[in-house]
């Protein structure tokens, strides 16, 4: 069985949550919230989005960064963006 | 004719002495706690700040920055009268007509030394102290102060707990002369104006209002190139640094800056935000005061400086401390 298209991107948010904010890797699921579930404060979520830029070559503006709630919806914008 | 006569200046300048004046009313997070919604584990969790001093009405931008001067003053060993170069660094004026470097001038004893306010937000003391420093080189100034004042709780609303609980009020100057041996490092300065807004007081309003995860992409991504170029202009490296003093926003920026830039674990790091909250130009002279004033930091220590904020500037330099 193959595995999943996005799953290289949970595995590298996975370990971008880890370094920013401290977040165990087996938490970092789709369903999760930043805010609510993983306690990521907004200024944790620019470095996050830093690091996602760094990582995968996709960057997430300030009004974009506002829309994305979950992990899932990081991995999605991170499908969608990537080159 | 073909060109004028310019002066001889100077090979270089250097720091001659440190001063600082913290208001005495001391805000905890708490006491902040008690009028809005916020508390300590939050304010310390974004911007690692404990306490924070208010200027009372009493102590004036003008008094906050006379003390402090008078105080490098004393500590460089330099009468008022030797002075022939004033700046003040705000961006918090009571007033926009009459600048306040020459009033300030005045009252501390100088003899009608050239005086002039600098307006490049948080980044303003670092912009004056090269602006100084050149002065000095040049031969347009032998002995130069140089003062970050700032009352920013006059442009804060303190019911606006984005705001209130991270600015706060102080003055911190230095005394420069001339040196055969530079002690103040090439400047590195820029602005990104294209973020005019993101550290403003919007038209019509009386407070200050800042757009927090802008600000924050913009110093934690585009300002390490700057002390890594302002250091390798000064024929530095990050292990020659014994002392990083960035301006005192957020702990959180000084933490992620330190650690990009590989800085030993011997280098002592401002973080006098923790105690002063964010005094914007005033901050990076009042940190290096308080660095001296305890020991941590030592005449001869090489610090690397860098001020950022409001317009948005920012300016970065390594000095010799006195």
């Amino acid at each position: 069985m193959s595995e999943p298209a996005n799953a290289d991107i949970q595995t590298g948010l996975a370990e971008i949550l880890e370094e920013v904010a401290g977040v165990a890797p087996a938490d970092a699921t789709p369903e999760k919230s930043f805010t609510e579930d993983l306690d990521v404060d907004s200024l944790s979520m620019v470095e996050i989005a830093t690091a996602v830029e760094d990582k995968f070559g996709v960057a997430i503006p300030d009004d974009e960064l506002a829309n994305i709630k979950t992990v899932g919806d990081a991995m999605d914008y991170i499908q969608k963006n990537r080159a | 004719m073909t060109g004028l006569q310019l002066p001889a200046g100077a090979p270089g300048a250097r720091i001659l002495g440190f001063g600082s004046y913290r208001p005495r009313r001391r805000v905890t997070n708490d006491e902040l706690a008690e009028t809005m919604d916020t508390n300590d584990e939050w304010i310390q969790a974004r911007v690692g700040i404990a306490e924070r001093r208010w200027a009372e009405p009493d102590e004036t931008l003008l008094e906050m920055s006379v003390a402090a001067g008078g105080k490098a003053l004393a500590a460089s060993g330099l009468d008022a009268s030797e002075l022939d170069l004033v700046l003040l660094a705000s961006a918090s004026l009571p007033r926009p007509i009459p600048g306040l470097a020459p009033e300030i001038a005045h009252k501390l004893g100088a003899q009608r030394p050239g005086a002039f306010d600098v307006n490049a937000g948080c980044a303003g003391w670092c912009y004056a102290l090269s602006a100084a420093a050149d002065a000095i080189r040049s031969g347009s100034a032998r002995n130069a102060l140089v003062i970050g004042g700032e009352r920013l709780t006059d442009y804060t609303d303190l019911t606006d707990r984005s705001t209130a609980v991270i600015f706060a009020d102080g003055a911190g100057a230095a005394v420069l002369g001339p040196s055969d041996t530079p002690g103040v490092g090439p400047v590195v300065w820029g602005s990104d104006g294209d973020q005019a807004e993101a550290i403003a007081i919007p038209q019509g309003e009386a407070a200050m209002s800042m757009a927090g995860q802008a600000v924050y992409r913009w110093a934690t991504t585009r300002l390490t190139a700057t002390l890594l170029t302002a250091m390798d202009l000064a024929g530095v490296g990050p292990d020659d640094i014994d002392v990083f003093a960035p301006h005192q926003a957020n702990l959180r920026i000084i933490e992620l800056m330190a650690k990009r830039l590989e800085l030993p674990a011997r280098t002592v790091i401002a973080r006098d935000v923790v105690r002063s909250g964010n005094t914007s130009s005033a901050s990076v002279p009042l940190a290096l005061s308080a660095l001296l004033e305890s020991g941590e930091a030592r005449s001869g220590d090489v610090a690397l400086l860098l001020g950022y904020g409001a317009g948005l500037t920012f300016a970065g330099q390594v000095v010799i401390l006195p």
